[in-house]
């Protein structure tokens, strides 16, 4: 019985871990589809973060602090493009720079409107996101097997944890089921034929990031209005490039991005369970290096071990017009 | 007016001294703007800046010492762009140096010193190199984007350093995460020893002589990439990969070496932290130098010649900006790293914003007078 | 009742100095197929893109079934009938073959319905056509003519009346080209009007009822197909221009040095490119090969140099086996064994333009002495030896330390040009040599190459310039789709010849 809620309890923590990478990997989906490299996931989540928490705070509604965090992650998607679409600038540097922008900035104005070295104010109740049960989740927590999964799985999760999942499909459907998802990939994929059935390249892109933009808000909102009660410097972690080599690993299909990301989660929350667990023949694992797991378990990924990844095809490269 | 520049007629001051000023400018008058963001006097703040960097000798040689750090990091960076590489993963490899100085001085000690030094510099190098490996092999032979790669190993080199320093390694007389210290002869030479052999009697401050070797590594870089034919076989495969294999020259070679040199140049940086400042390891004494790396060299044109003075302007960033932090409770150095990132943006992804209009002004400007 | 459907008038186009299209005036008569020959640079691509809105005319009006209009994208263009199939493909390798038809013409952001109905709107056009195409198939699985079908698929779906096809048959197998004829018939038979863009004279003569010629971006004849022939059309198409023949002596021939026996070459999309070609250079002798691009000449050089692999053949160097299956020699190795290569693209490949002149002239050299030693450049061997080819060769201006990027194309060929000889290579494989150079290098460059053979190196000679194949060579072979047909001795054979082999006629 106690392995069964042990596993459950695992579950459960996977489910919410894996919540804000899986946005990121959508989000980067979105961009590189469409030909654009996008690693600056992590600068965008952290930025989300700030905001989202800095927004909920003012105005003392979290959804406040989410439109925000929306609008603030969009701005930078556009800033990316316009660097990388309209000016054809590095798109790499570009992303290496907004990410080391957004962590200063981050931070520093934290810091310098709240006092506390890069922390923002805790929330109240009411303005975060707060852990939601599902109907009947209590009656039902007895009932066995059924009651496990109802109760102790699939219930409890922050709003964000059912936005995520939710999300999956619903990005499967427009980027495989309908005319923008076509024209995003074709864009990713050839834009001379794009260019030669007559729509603009640009806008798609465009289109494209702002999506990206929207999607990866949901994932630093997770971080600071719900998960947690506030910002705090960095707290982002490294989850950007944990979803960018999520997304690789997953050849920039939804499904299989979630797969990886459920499993990172599940390493995440399996190093957490085992910190300071007696292991058979190994012993402990220190717990510096059990946090280091899922950093190599991306290298592991991205080494292509497990099947090598085709990126879009045009990823990348700025799409020049005229000879 | 036409935006189309014949590029010959650029005289080369306007492409590599006014293009990359006017850029600096901008980013610079974005980052007042973040000062002014967050709630203090930008004006002031520079004012400040230039008083904590210049105003005082101690305060300079702190710039200086900051200097020295970026110096390493900027080559680092440099070197593997030329290949074409983006390497972020600076601070992993100086903290991984850093274990390679470390366990070389202490095990080594009885060897006469300047030996010690020689080999600690060889250590550095080789460990930092060494961190570098695995990312360059995926690049060259998985096709693994080096970004990603470099970035998840400046992680898993921080949990393995903290884990050594906790665990393995530390100083079990202390409560800190931080090895043993270093036996004083084998501390670098410091500012203020130098100073003393004058008879000035300066105060503390972490300049020592590990920036002269930073100068050293200047020319080294500047041998290599430009004088030797690993350097031309490196910018060769940097510029035009395909043309590189019509000569014959193999881009999985270079991409690998590009990689082992930059790791290397950034294990450097902890001869100055270890060696010359901390003499043990602490935790964390990369300090987002590794990243200040990447504006410097991008600043700095990838040509050590630009990287010199660009690290000398972040070392007055850093070190007038600690003296800001100082005076000016609400701004943090992450302010400074903010800067940074403005100033990539700029001297990087934007860099050709606004090129097309200064090089045909300056191109006009010029045929006018020799039309005069 | 012949009425124009597309009218040409006074149209002009310039990229920088390249003057592409010089005051075109062309016509279209509704319901026909109407061929435009002319070789390459000849302008003909240029000016079909201007008609399908990708580049936009300096000066002129078009006008569309009498009516003048704007053309300023593909949208405008295909908004009034007009649709292009391009010589490479613009399919989405991943997509079915319905998902590029639909691709901008989907209706609705959702698909669902929409899609059986453009399903059952295409089968309608296949089996009008005769189309035979498999909508649910991956771009990727299908051959070089099946997605040239879906090419045309797409043009009928998006409702196009004037179908051009720009030099459609290059990537096709003659049994391929039959079918694709038979599909150009029968939309003529619709009442669609069809433009052919073709140096192929048998095409012409084939399909055509009306035929344009183009030359060096002006219309220099039109005609009814039954008016004229062949050759008339070889004569209007090479032009009868004055001949730059180069004082050369008689080549002192040798032995074979260079031999290529039934190689077989393909190139990047699995194509094959290289059909069964021997051919054999001896020392002291040019050896031209002639042919419009796209006919092979690009893989052939490549595999030759060790760029390329090799699908079946033999070459070898001096008798000594140099490649077979298994593998070529790579670049190093060749230049050991003294062979050189210019390559026919210089930016692409032969030079670094973001070097400098110096560090290109010794490209592929580097690490040889004397401009290195122990790994070390020897700057001033590399500058003396800069300095004095730069010199010899003429190049302007006369800077080491500029970067290649600054060089005119003439000065930059010459940069590679003077490295490569001055190896003084055994064979010398020299790909289109005065491709955008002026006409003062041209006459250099070529003096160079007739010296070369002089003392003793066996040259291969790859241009699509006539001029400069009859001028230079001892030899020629022409080059027509991936195969040699035919070799001649310079000594008789005129331009009008080997105009017609160019175009493949035997």
């Amino acid at each position: 019985m106690e392995f069964l809620s042990d596993i459950a309890s695992l579950t459960n923590s996977t489910l919410r871990i894996s919540t804000p990478l899986v946005f990121a990997a959508m989000a980067g989906i979105f961009a590189e589809r469409s030909g654009v490299i996008d690693f600056s996931l992590e600068g965008k989540m952290l930025m989300a973060a700030f905001v989202a928490a800095v927004g909920s705070y003012f105005f003392g509604n979290p959804w406040a602090g989410l439109i925000m965090a929306i609008v603030a992650c969009v701005s930078l998607s556009m800033l990316h493009g316009f660097a990388s679409v309209t000016h054809k600038g590095d798109q790499v540097v570009s992303c290496v720079a907004i990410n080391i922008l957004i962590i200063g900035l981050t931070t520093a104005l934290a810091a310098a409107w709240f006092g506390q070295a890069g922390l923002t104010p805790t929330l109240s109740d009411d303005q975060r996101f707060l852990e939601i049960t599902l109907p009947f989740a209590d009656a039902l927590r007895e009932v066995p097997i059924i009651g496990l999964i109802y109760s102790d799985i699939l219930s409890g999760h922050y709003i964000f944890v059912y936005f995520a999942y939710i999300s999956v499909p619903i990005v499967y459907w427009v980027v495989f089921k309908t005319s923008f998802g076509l024209r995003v990939r074709a864009v990713g994929e050839n834009p001379s034929a794009v260019d030669t059935a007559g729509i603009n390249v640009f806008a798609m892109r465009y289109k494209a990031l702002a999506i990206n933009g929207v999607l990866i808000a949901f994932a630093g909102a997770h971080l600071s209005t719900a998960v947690n009660a506030n910002f705090f410097r960095e707290m982002s972690a490294g989850r950007g490039y944990l979803a960018l080599a999520a997304m690789i690993f997953g050849k920039w299909h939804p499904k299989t991005a979630l797969i990886a990301c459920l499993l990172f989660g599940f390493t995440d929350a399996l190093q957490i369970r085992l910190q300071g667990v007696e292991l058979p023949t190994i012993g402990t694992i220190p717990v510096q290096l059990i946090q280091a797991v899922p950093y190599i378990l991306t290298v592991i990924l991205l080494a292509g071990f497990v099947g090598k990844a085709i990126a879009p095809r045009a990823i990348g490269q700025p799409y020049i017009k005229e000879r | 007016m036409s935006s189309v520049v014949d590029k010959s007629k650029v005289p080369w001051w306007v492409s590599n001294l006014i293009v990359p000023l006017v850029n600096l400018t901008l980013a610079l008058l974005v980052s007042a703007l973040f000062i002014f963001i967050a709630g203090e006097n930008p004006y002031k703040a520079i004012k400040l800046i230039i008083y904590g960097s210049f105003g005082y000798i101690e305060g300079f040689a702190y710039t200086l010492y900051y200097t020295t750090n970026f110096i390493f990091t900027g080559l680092a960076f440099a070197v593997a762009f030329h290949c074409r590489l983006f390497n972020i993963g600076g601070e992993g490899q100086a903290y991984i140096g850093g274990l390679g100085v470390f366990l070389v001085a202490i095990n080594f000690s009885f060897l006469p010193v300047p030996i010690v030094w020689v080999l600690s510099i060889a250590g550095a190098f080789i460990f930092g190199a060494a961190w570098a490996f695995i990312p360059a092999y995926l690049q060259a032979k998985r096709g693994s984007h080096i970004v990603i790669t470099t970035i998840m190993f400046n992680f898993i080199a921080s949990s393995l350093m903290v884990y050594l320093l906790v665990d393995v390694i530390r100083d079990m007389k202390q409560m800190g995460p931080h090895t043993v210290a270093l036996p004083k002869e084998l501390w670098l030479p410091s500012f203020k020893d130098l100073a003393a052999l004058f008879g000035v009697k300066i105060r503390y401050s972490p300049l020592n002589a590990s920036f002269l070797l930073a100068i050293a590594a200047s020319f080294f870089v500047w041998f290599l990439v430009w004088k030797t034919k690993w350097g031309y076989e490196m910018r060769a495969v940097g510029h035009n990969t395909q043309a590189a294999i019509y000569a014959g020259i193999s881009p999985y070679k270079n991409i690998i070496i590009a990689m082992l040199i930059s790791g290397g140049l950034a294990g450097l940086l902890s001869i100055n932290e270890i060696l010359g400042v901390h003499h043990k390891i602490v935790s964390g004494f990369p300090a987002g130098y590794g990243f200040t790396g990447i504006a410097v060299a991008l600043m700095g044109r990838n040509h050590p010649i630009g990287i010199f003075p660009a690290a000398f302007l972040f070392g007055i960033l850093y070190q007038g900006g600690s003296e800001v932090t100082f005076d000016m409770p609400n701004i943090t150095r992450y302010m400074f790293v903010a800067v940074q990132g403005v100033i990539i943006l700029f001297s990087g992804a934007l860099e050709n914003l606004f090129r097309p209009q200064i090089e045909s002004f300056f191109v006009n400007r010029l045929n006018k007078q020799v039309e005069a | 009742m012949v009425s124009p459907i597309l009218e040409l008038l006074s149209i002009n186009k310039s990229f920088g100095h390249v003057h592409a299209n010089k005051d075109i005036n062309l016509t279209i008569n509704k319901g026909t197929i109407h061929g435009i020959i002319g070789e390459n640079g000849a302008g003909k691509s240029t000016l079909m893109s201007i008609v399908y809105g990708l580049y936009q005319a300096d000066s002129g009006i078009i006008k569309v079934s009498g009516k003048e209009i704007n053309l300023k994208s593909p949208r405008d263009s295909i908004e009034n009938g007009i649709g292009m199939v391009h010589q490479h493909f613009m399919l989405v390798e991943n997509f079915t073959v319905l998902e590029n038809i639909v691709l901008g013409f989907e209706g609705e952001i959702i698909f669902g319905k929409n899609l059986e109905k453009a399903k059952i709107d295409l089968k309608n056009l296949c089996d009008t056509y005769n189309l035979n195409v498999d909508l649910d198939s991956v771009i990727s699985d299908l051959s070089v003519g099946f997605r040239q079908r879906v090419e045309i698929l797409k043009s009928l779906y998006r409702g196009a009346e004037v179908f051009i096809l720009d030099e459609p048959t290059g990537v096709l197998t003659p049994q391929e080209v039959d079918e694709l004829f038979k599909i150009l018939r029968s939309l003529k038979e619709e009442g669609k009007t069809i433009v052919l863009i073709t140096h192929k004279l048998n095409e012409i003569m084939d399909l055509t009822s009306e035929v344009s010629v183009m030359r060096q971006g002006e219309v220099v004849g039109h005609t009814k197909t039954e008016n004229t022939n062949r050759e008339k059309l070889a004569e209007m198409m090479v032009g009868r221009s004055v001949l730059l023949r180069i004082n050369k002596s008689k080549a002192e021939k040798g032995d074979v040095v260079f031999k290529v026996e039934n190689l077989t070459v393909k190139d990047d999309l699995d194509v094959t490119r290289v059909k069964n070609v021997s051919l054999e250079i001896h020392a002291g002798e040019i050896l031209g090969l002639a042919g419009v691009t796209g006919n092979g000449q690009t893989e052939l050089l490549e595999a030759l140099s060790g760029i390329r692999p090799v699908v079946s053949g033999e070459i070898s160097l001096n008798g000594q086996k140099i490649s077979d299956n298994s593998g070529l020699l790579n670049p190093r190795q060749l230049k050991e064994k003294g062979l050189a290569h210019v390559p026919e693209d210089r930016q692409r490949m032969g030079l670094v333009t973001d070097f400098k002149a110096y560090e290109n002239l010794i490209f592929g050299y580097h690490d040889q002495e004397p401009y290195s030693k122990s790994s070390i450049m020897k700057e001033n061997q590399i500058l003396d030896y800069s300095k004095k080819v730069m010199e010899e060769y003429d190049v302007r201006p006369r800077s080491p330390n500029l970067m290649t990027s600054n060089f005119s194309g003439g000065n930059q060929q010459k940069l590679i040009l003077s490295r490569e000889l001055n190896e003084n290579p055994k064979i010398l494989l020299v790909g289109q040599p005065t491709r955008g150079v002026d006409i003062g290098a041209i006459e250099f460059i070529h003096q160079r190459l007739i010296d070369m053979r002089d003392k003793g190196a066996a040259i291969l000679l790859v241009s699509v310039e006539l001029e400069e194949v009859l001028s230079l060579s001892d030899r020629i072979v022409v080059m027509f789709d991936g195969n040699i047909v035919g070799e001649r001795i310079n000594k008789d054979v005129t331009d009008r010849e080997l105009g017609l082999l160019m175009a493949g006629v035997a």
